[in-house]
């Protein structure tokens, strides 16, 4: 039963969310919802080739259509230095085609008109001439001699875009050499989409007058979005005034700057109106920053009796063809160091190579710390495989392997000081609360009767809250958070974070911290996010960063703030500092709980009857530095059954054990893991983002890119343990990606075992019907 | 062509190309924003709302088409101040995150319980199979229905006439 936000003492009680009360009234303000007087509309001109020269662009019977404001070219931007933007990723990527285009559905013109429509039928007058090219769709052949040249613009021209190493290569190959049992596997993740239910847009609004542009955008990090913008367009920063409106889900999506956007201002600038751009559904799978696309080999070593010795990995990233991803400066390939995962490797060493190709550009973090989910995918199917090969059971495998409680802080081989954690204590409450030994059993029996039963172990490590300045930066800035709280004389609270939520619930959570800090009550707390001109300066929310670093600023600053009412409770209870007492709701003297005050006692002082010589108000500001990344971790086992006739997998149980360390709301946490398991369920089984031999994407909408309905969405079942991480300042690690990253090798590893005994070792992901069906085929097993 | 229709008790009329779709008659002209728009294809039901009682996805349907009709929109659901036990049973259960979904996804539960007033799990999932989540995974959605169901078969009403 959820509690009402009046709550006492709201921190780690499952208290409604604030936020709903405008939400299920259809009350929300999303960015489309938004319309302004004057207002026209964007529409793009998409290229339907993958990779062409563009011969020649007529925009007359476009612009000769009534209504139409503007048509703009790459050569339009060109003339303002406007026609590359810098991605990220520090790649740069053309806003509009400029002499070619590289990937199907690229922005090729942009057109402003009075109505959404209108600007639909001018786009469709534009007419473009394109002399096909040789197109590059797999990332390997993109990195043999004979293979074209992408990106011209590049020196020295290759496709191969970066080379990022870590660990100790020799050491590794010594280990892995000497090693009694050695396991390779290639092992895809494929190329996928976060798909937000609402898709990319904003509205772009310059006044002349005052030289200010508004700017509303489906924003997850609108703070970084208004330094870029003002960095490539030259505008002054504080002329700059970003709002992030409700987000209707994000999923690392909305973290990129799009072309559209560039349009768009370029557009109101132009004209001196307001002008909105909102991308279609198609626009946003064939456009907007794809996910994965990783092509990985593993190799991992172990003695006889199955401790791990090494671990090596070698990865082909394919980023399309503008290296568009959002990872921190100096990781071209994100977190994908945390692919050692939960185990005690002595040694490890993995590279990846970045490459260009004929397709969309990224890739984005999607629900993922930056390509920790393609790491934890790799390390804990090739655990599978390693079981497999030693005949261990994979659960025991792992009990034999994980890095024990007293090894923390645990300093992995590849370079990260793991938190805290208790593995085998969370997977031991998985395997009891599913009974492992039980599901083992049954599997034995319905193999002998030929039935195809699966039992999938997932026991991930993450790494969230990137990040601490002295190794995380996005184009320089540095990747602390922010939070300002103001008290209010009636002791009511503002608080304002530099994150911008897009469902997390924020405007309930963050005032739980709050208000557990300073004895108030949820209710007490308004949350603020998103607008640039009011919050403090964050790099905004994704990576599961919010709680750890936006949350680690909102406890800090209502300590802060409790600081300083300690020092007006003594002057208003009339004794000294030191001699106060805080109850976690009330000051009183120390040993007198009878005279006390509260917060809002002590607020009315703060602005009407202060201690001599104290400046007046009441209100913190912290920028949270996080010391050390945090290390949320979780033990997910799935046990599917395998229908011999068509190849269909049902999930029969899913049980997820979660550690996000202190658990701030409950509800929200269980909601969250509900989600990311349907999103790693979706991943698992139903979605690609394909391409055909000449570049065309395959799943360009709904109907081809699945999205699981209600139907076919297994029933999750969740708990916890609580391992607080101990540098975090109220012990939160964050939860949002967990399911998403743990999950898929979960389904994946159940699939394999219940398909093991015909030998099979390993099956790409998407799990579809027909691939399983194949594979029952060819064993001559189908009915 | 000039389209009249009731939304929501109201009557509301408006000027509308032939082209133009009921989802932004409601949204741009009727400034009725609670509908959203999620794709062009008709698979999220983010657009959902009843026309003459029955869920259509808004986004497919040609405003011409509801002209003389009687629309419902998720600003219909509260009467008198008082949410819909619907509304409450989403908040209650944490059946919404970000909210795109929350008011489509409303509607055709609105219907459904018109329909089956006491749904098991399965009736819900297959009558909510034509709106998409990408935030809950379905499983508070399908107790927020639950609870919704149990509030209105304890004050022995059905779905649209419950206060």
């Amino acid at each position: 039963m959820a509690l009402e936000v009046t709550e006492a003492r709201p921190l780690g009680k499952p208290i409604k969310r604030k936020e709903d009360a405008r939400l299920v009234r259809g009350q929300g303000r999303y960015l489309d919802d938004i319309a302004l007087p004057g207002m026209l509309y964007l529409a793009l001109v998409r290229s339907p080739y993958a990779h062409a020269r563009i011969k020649r662009i007529d925009t007359s019977r476009a612009k000769a259509l009534p209504g139409v404001h503007l048509v703009l070219t790459g050569e339009d931007l060109a003339a303002k230095n406007l026609a590359w933007m810098p991605t990220l990723a520090g790649d740069k990527q053309m806003v509009l085609a400029v002499g070619k285009v590289l990937f199907q559905y690229q922005e090729v013109a942009a057109v402003v008109a009075e109505s959404r429509a209108l600007a639909e039928d001018a786009a469709n007058l534009v007419e473009v001439e394109y002399e096909p090219l040789p197109v590059v769709v797999d990332p390997f052949y993109a990195l043999e001699p004979e293979a074209p040249i992408l990106r011209e613009d590049r020196d020295p021209p290759s496709n191969r875009i970066f080379h990022w190493e870590v660990g100790d290569r020799e050491a590794t190959e010594e280990a892995l050499r000497r090693s009694a049992v050695v396991v390779k596997e290639r092992i895809r993740m494929p190329r996928v989409h976060p798909a937000p239910l609402e898709p990319c847009g904003c509205i772009a609004d310059y006044q002349r007058a005052t030289g200010k542009l508004t700017w509303y955008v489906t924003s997850q990090a609108p703070h970084a979005h208004r330094t870029v913008l003002s960095l490539v367009s030259g505008l002054p920063e504080h002329k700059i005034h970003v709002i992030s409106p409700d987000v209707g889900g994000g999923f690392g999506n909305k973290v990129p700057v799009f072309p559209g956007y560039v349009c768009a201002i370029v557009a109101s600038i132009g004209l001196g109106r307001p002008v909105k751009w909102v991308e279609t559904r198609t626009e946003n799978l064939t456009s907007t920053n794809f996910a994965r696309d990783y092509h990985m080999e593993v190799e991992i070593g172990a003695t006889e009796d199955g401790r791990v010795t090494a671990l090596k990995v070698f990865t082909i990233a394919d980023h399309g063809a503008f290296d568009a991803a959002a990872d921190p400066t100096r990781f071209p390939a994100g977190l994908f160091s945390i692919v050692t995962g939960s185990y005690d490797f002595p040694t490890a060493f993995a590279e990846v190579d970045g490459v260009y190709t004929n397709k969309a550009p990224g890739g984005v973090a999607y629900r993922c710390s930056f390509r920790v989910t393609e790491a934890s995918f790799l390390i804990e199917r090739a655990m599978n495989s390693l079981a497999l090969r030693l005949n261990l059971d994979p659960a025991e495998l792992r009990l034999r392997n994980f890095i024990p409680p007293e090894k923390f802080p645990y300093r992995s081989p590849l370079g990260w000081t793991y938190d805290s954690g208790d593995y085998a204590a969370t997977l031991k409450r998985a395997m009891e609360i599913i009974d492992y030994p039980a599901l083992r059993r049954e599997q034995a029996e319905r193999r002998a009767r030929g039935e195809l039963m699966g039992i999938g172990v997932s026991t991930f490590t993450e790494i969230v809250g990137a990040g601490p300045s002295h190794t995380f930066d996005i184009l320089g800035i540095k990747m602390f958070d922010s939070c300002e709280i103001r008290v209010h004389p009636t002791g009511k609270v503002i608080a304002r974070l530099g994150t911008r939520h897009q469902g997390q619930g924020h405007e309930t959570t963050f005032a739980q911290v709050i208000a557990e800090e300073l004895g108030l009550t949820t209710d007490d707390v308004i949350v603020e996010e998103g607008d640039t001109d009011t919050a403090p300066y964050g790099l905004g929310t994704y990576a599961s960063r919010s709680t750890p670093t936006a949350g680690a600023a909102a406890a800090v600053a209502a300590r802060r703030v409790r600081d300083k009412a300690r020092k007006i409770a003594a002057h208003l209870l009339e004794v000294a500092e030191e001699d106060v007492d805080w109850d976690g709701q009330r000051f009183h003297p120390v040993g007198a709980p009878a005279r006390s005050v509260g917060m809002a006692e002590v607020a009315l002082a703060a602005y009407t009857n202060l201690p001599p010589g104290m400046e007046p108000g009441l209100e913190a500001s912290v920028y949270y530095d996080p010391p050390n990344l945090t290390f949320p971790n979780g033990a997910y086992i799935c046990v599917v059954d395998i229908d011999r006739g068509t190849g269909q997998v049902h999930v029969r149980r899913f049980v997820a054990v979660d550690d996000c360390g202190t658990v701030i709301n409950p509800m929200v946490v269980e909601g969250q893991i509900h989600g990311g398991l349907t999103e790693g369920f979706a991943i698992a089984f139903l979605q690609e983002i394909a391409f055909d031999d000449t570049g065309n994407c395959l799943a360009p909408n709904f109907m081809e890119y699945l999205v699981p309905t209600a139907v076919e969405t297994p029933r999750w079942e969740t708990d916890r343990t609580v391992t607080p991480s101990p540098h975090h300042p109220i012990g939160a690690k964050g939860v949002g990606e967990s399911p998403n990253v743990g999950s898929p090798a979960a389904f994946a590893n159940a699939v394999i075992d219940a398909l093991a005994p015909l030998g099979v070792t390993h099956l790409d992901i998407p799990l579809y019907p027909w691939k399983v069906w194949e594979v029952l085929r060819q064993h001559g097993i189908t009915e | 062509m000039r389209v009249t229709l009731t939304v929501n008790g109201e009557v509301r009329s408006a000027d509308v190309e032939p082209r133009t779709l009921l989802a932004y008659l409601l949204r741009d002209e009727f400034r009725l924003t609670g509908t959203h728009v999620g794709c062009d294809t008709t698979s999220c039901g983010a657009c959902t709302v009843l026309l003459n009682g029955v869920p259509v996805k808004s986004c497919t349907v040609l405003a011409v088409q509801a002209d003389g009709g009687e629309v419902m929109t998720v600003e219909g659901l509260e009467q008198d101040g008082q949410l819909h036990p619907l509304q409450e049973g989403f908040w209650e259960s944490h059946g919404l995150q970000c909210g795109f979904c929350t008011p489509g996804m409303l509607m055709t539960a609105y219907a459904l319980l018109r329909e089956v007033p006491d749904p098991d799990e399965e009736t819900i999932r297959r009558a909510i199979s034509g709106n998409l989540c990408r935030c809950t995974g379905y499983q508070n959605i399908v107790k927020a229905i639950r609870y919704a169901a149990e509030r209105l078969s304890a004050a022995g009403a059905v779905a649209g006439e419950v206060k």
